[in-house]
């Protein structure tokens, strides 16, 4: 091992490691509270970031994975496209989040450092190939996310928020750390692709299968407390109200990317050949989310709540669809059903941004826009936000036009050809629930006079950003097959 | 087909003009709004035209196909074609555009670029329904037409609207999303989404059977047919009248068609096997649901519950298996687009001067509105089925074909002339005849141009139908013919 390890595929991490010090050290000359610079510079950094994982991992010929320090680092088309969906999602969070940062005097330096520091962590659970990878990602994003919940440090709520994130997450890094560990009793290794090797070895010798199922049983625990699917979902409505509006967003979208990487790497790539194990769990799991999730967001007043419901039950489809890999034995469905729940989790992180980003546009310096009430007659107020808004509704609610429709489409299509005709009616039929409280946003911003007046104010990149990401919904709804392909390829090159 | 793709321009040209007025900005600029949106629905008209001109009655093939790859991946493409059956919905529906354009003019006052958006973009989705050959696009814009109904119910219905909406909305969803699940399944056995296909697909009874309710949900929703109709009177009543129009014309039908365009042929099997659960609910809506039409004290919620009854005799049409109950029912179907939509102008015109729908407050209008008196007896007498109009015709074909099967089919389908003349003609005279009922009756102005054109282009229509029904049966011979033999042929 005396050789140099092959840094080329991991350049977009160390390009943001680095250049993240580099822009701590430029923050602390700022000057004003608006931080111009650092959010220039983050921006930039962003930029490189896509750029390098463009010339590292996507512009290739051949998408086979490319494997490195001592394997336990990876880098192929699933990790790649991920990171680059995570640029996106973090660089319109900065937009859409500054103005409400700077309205709040939250616009520190830390904001922005722990939002990259968070989005390192997410690239490195996308590229993990060991545990231990998969260990160390997952800490550091999760360690970021308790420090930007508690950002807002005067308030009593998000302090709250965070003492219980904090708490409950440590609890689920000790599950996954105890999973973790049984599997490494039952297979002697921690690089996940020689874990599949082992367990294929395995699985047929039912003494060891126990304490291998044991540890999935944590593993799956992890992963389910990260995604926030029921019954690991405690933390996600007081996260979500606890928040500040943009750190709601920083929690509520890319994290999901990351924590569908590490489903992936963890059970696909690792441990596919407790297929029929661990698709039973995330069946279960998916269902008691969608079912809980829909029903409890019901009764929500406050907006960040309902949407914390919302992801759980959409956390749940997504699962559904890794629960449809193996059908009798044969992974001849697989493609499809890991591509579906990749496409599902892409368009719901989109939607996410838009959603939130609009709650970030509505609120202004001392308004914020947080209970359903504040969305009353938006049509009379911003047409052409109410329209924005309608289709982020209706997409979230899995009504066409929108994306939101393929990706449910896709994911049933999936399970029916699973032969889980009951779970796809399950499914249809917790949507439908779920459209009630969506359609009840739609109604108040059409059908109610506005309790507040005068026209929506914000920047001018904010207003194009939040316009662009609503319409993409729209344009992915009706061409989405780009998306999908793109979908599609990356889970083929597993 | 060559030339231009028609079809695609009937879908997206009104969607386009829609898009358009979106964006002509607030109420300031109403006038030119109200003329877009005019032009729009004639453009949209007009497209359809060269369709019927052009369209060949001898064969059941699909006619004016359009094939594009849409998501390969997905196996979902976009195939569009029509043939007899679908082609009388698309003029219907783009007629019935204009009259809702026109009808709407000085009536609706705030927010018109979006009230006439909305329903210039519901009419193409609705064309995009009615000529979709692969099944998810069948189910985009099915579901689609939910959004702009379900603002048009919401922004500019009446009191109880939101309520209205959000069951309108909710029940209907319910019933599609299951029939995704049935759509997706078929789409497993046969692995494709073309409609065409799956009228090729060989399927064992059992699978016939689990499919058929699922179908069946979603299409009785939209019908609606009996018991979960009850959605309807609300809806109705709530929307505005180009609401209650459009509802009453088209969106209806579209559950009507999906039995014609997926239950019977795909699952000719489970249709015939369960034919008699079918008929049975159709009986239901039309002796039950005729009588508690009787009953309504809201001219609206009547008219609402007399279209139930009547779609009643298209479902019962449908499942008798004969030329004449399909063909019947087809035609009872364009001929309730007119009068329905007729009926509800009516309601409309009179609601607009005294804003009350309640029979009770009228009485007498014939002495202060004669000519308008004269449309509605025109009308109400087509909604009972009288010779002559268009209501009579397809009833009547409907019940010839019921008697080829059975008697008593027939005899209690035929107590629909006897409910259908008691609850019009009875509304018709509370309302019209009389003494007058006060002074606000007193003193209403008749007809004005506007109105009594839109009311003459719907006579004018019930008329013609009902003299002269070959143009409109002649279209759909071959389709219906084909559509016979092949439910007639066992699939497995």
């Amino acid at each position: 091992m005396s050789q140099m390890p092959n840094f080329f595929p991991a350049l977009p991490e160390i390009f943001l490691l680095t250049s993240t010090c580099v822009l701590m050290i430029v923050d602390l000359s700022a000057k004003t509270i608006r931080r111009q610079r650092t959010y220039v510079l983050a921006h930039i950094v962003l930029l490189g970031c896509a750029f390098l994982t463009y010339y590292t991992t996507l512009d290739v010929v051949s998408p086979r994975p490319i494997y490195t320090f001592s394997d336990l680092f990876v880098n192929d088309l699933m990790s790649g496209w991920l990171k680059m969906a995570a640029y996106i999602a973090v660089a319109t969070t900065l937009v859409y989040s500054r103005q409400y940062l700077i309205d709040r005097g939250l616009m520190r330096g830390e904001f922005i450092v722990l939002l990259l520091f968070a989005l390192l962590g997410m690239m490195i659970l996308m590229s993990a190939n060991s545990l231990l990878t998969v260990y160390l990602g997952l800490e550091l994003l999760s360690l970021c996310q308790y420090a930007l919940v508690a950002l807002n440090r005067d308030s009593a709520a998000s302090t709250e928020a965070a003492m219980k994130y904090f708490v409950l997450g440590a609890l689920a890094s000790g599950m996954l750390l105890y999973g973790m560990s049984m599997i490494y009793g039952a297979t002697g290794t921690l690089t996940i692709t020689e874990i599949s090797h082992r367990v294929g070895v395995l699985a047929g010798n039912t003494g060891d299968r126990t304490l291998l199922v044991f540890g999935l049983v944590f593993l799956v625990a992890g992963i389910a407390f990260k995604l926030g699917v029921v019954p690991f979902h405690m933390w996600v409505p007081d996260v979500y109200q606890g928040a500040a509006t943009a750190v709601t967003l920083v929690i509520a979208s890319a994290p999901k990317l990351a924590a569908f990487a590490m489903a992936m790497r963890l059970l696909v790539n690792g441990l596919l050949d407790l297929a029929v194990d661990w698709q039973q769990m995330l069946s279960i799991l998916a269902v008691l989310s969608m079912a809980l999730g829909n029903i409890t967001a019901i009764a929500q007043t406050n907006l960040k709540r309902m949407l914390a419901y919302s992801t759980i039950s959409h956390m749940g489809f997504v699962l559904l669809g890794l629960a449809g890999g193996m059908v009798n034995g044969n992974l001849l469905n697989a493609g499809d059903a890991y591509s579906s729940a990749m496409f599902y989790v892409v368009i719901y992180v989109l939607t996410t941004l838009a959603s939130f980003g609009m709650l970030l546009l509505l609120s202004r310096a001392g308004v914020e826009c947080e209970s359903l009430d504040d969305l009353k007659g938006l049509n009379q107020r911003a047409p052409w936000f109410a329209l924005i808004m309608l289709i982020v509704m209706f997409s979230l609610a899995g009504v066409p036009p929108a994306a939101g429709f393929y990706a449910k489409l896709a994911i049933l299509k999936t399970t029916v050809a699973a032969g889980q005709i009951g779970l796809a009616v399950a499914a249809v039929l917790f949507s439908l629930i779920g459209a009630f409280y969506y359609l009840r946003i739609v109604k108040l911003m059409y059908f109610d006079d506005a309790s507040k007046s005068g026209p929506v104010t914000a920047h001018a990149d904010m207003r194009v950003l939040v316009s662009v990401n609503g319409l993409a919904l729209l344009a992915l709804g009706i061409l989405p097959q780009s998306l999908m392909a793109l979908c599609v390829a990356s889970i083929k090159a597993l | 087909m060559n030339g231009l793709p028609l079809l695609s321009i009937s879908i997206w040209l009104p969607i386009a003009f829609g898009l358009i007025l979106l964006a002509t900005g607030g109420d300031s600029r109403a006038s030119v709004q109200r003329w877009i949106a005019l032009a729009g629905a004639i453009a949209g008209f007009a497209v359809t035209i060269p369709l019927y001109a052009g369209f060949d009655g001898q064969t059941s093939e699909m006619q004016f196909s359009e094939f594009q790859r849409w998501m390969p991946g997905l196996d979902i493409n976009y195939h569009l074609g029509i043939d007899g059956i679908s082609m009388l919905f698309l003029l219907l529906n783009s007629f019935i555009t204009i009259l809702i354009v026109v009808a709407g003019w000085t009536v609706v006052e705030k927010r018109v670029a979006q009230y006439y958006a909305a329903f210039l973009m519901l009419s193409g989705m609705l064309n995009g329904v009615f000529s979709a050959l692969d099944a998810v696009l069948f189910y985009v814009f099915f579901e689609a037409t939910l959004i702009p109904m379900f603002i048009i119910i919401g922004i500019w219905g009446g009191p109880n609207r939101v309520y209205a909406a959000l069951k309108f909305f909710l029940y209907t969803l319910f019933g599609s999303l299951l029939m995704l699940v049935a759509f997706l399944y078929l789409y497993n056995k046969s692995g494709s989404f073309e409609i065409l296909d799956w009228h090729r697909l060989p399927l064992p009874l059992g699978a016939q059977f689990a499919l058929f309710f699922g179908l069946l949900f979603g299409f009785a929703v939209k019908v609606p047919m009996w018991p979960v109709h009850t959605w309807l009177p609300d809806a109705h009543t709530e929307a505005p009248t180009g609401g209650s129009v459009v509802l009453a014309a088209i969106l209806l039908k579209l559950g009507a068609y999906g039995f014609v365009r997926f239950t019977l042929p795909i699952l000719p099997d489970a249709s015939r096997e369960l034919a008699w659960l079918m008929v049975s609910l159709s009986l239901i809506a039309v002796v039950y649901v005729g009588l508690v039409t009787l009953v309504q004290a809201d001219m609206k919620r009547l008219i609402a519950y007399s279209s139930i009854a009547h779609m009643g005799f298209v479902t019962l049409g449908f499942f008798l298996f004969n030329a004449l109950g399909v063909e019947g029912a087809l035609v009872q179907m364009i001929s309730h687009g007119f009068i329905s939509g007729a009926m509800f102008l009516c309601v409309g015109v009179m609601y607009d001067r005294l804003h009350t729908r309640m029979i009770a407050d009228y009485g007498g209008v014939v002495n202060s509105m004669p000519r308008f008196a004269a449309f509605m007896m025109l009308f109400a007498m087509a909604n009972s089925g009288l010779p002559a109009t268009s209501g009579f015709v397809g009833e009547f074909m409907v019940i010839m074909g019921a008697m080829q099967v059975s008697f008593w089919i027939a005899f209690l389908a035929a107590t629909t002339l006897i409910f259908g003349a008691a609850y019009s003609l009875w509304m018709y005279k509370r309302v019209i005849f009389g003494p007058v009922a006060n002074d606000a009756v007193r003193g209403l102005r008749d007809l004005n141009a506007r109105e009594f054109l839109v009311l003459a282009l719907l006579a004018v229509a019930v008329l013609y139908m009902g003299i002269y029904p070959a143009p409109f049966t002649d279209v759909m011979h071959a389709s219906v013919d084909d559509l016979l033999r092949h439910v007639a042929r066992p699939k497995w």
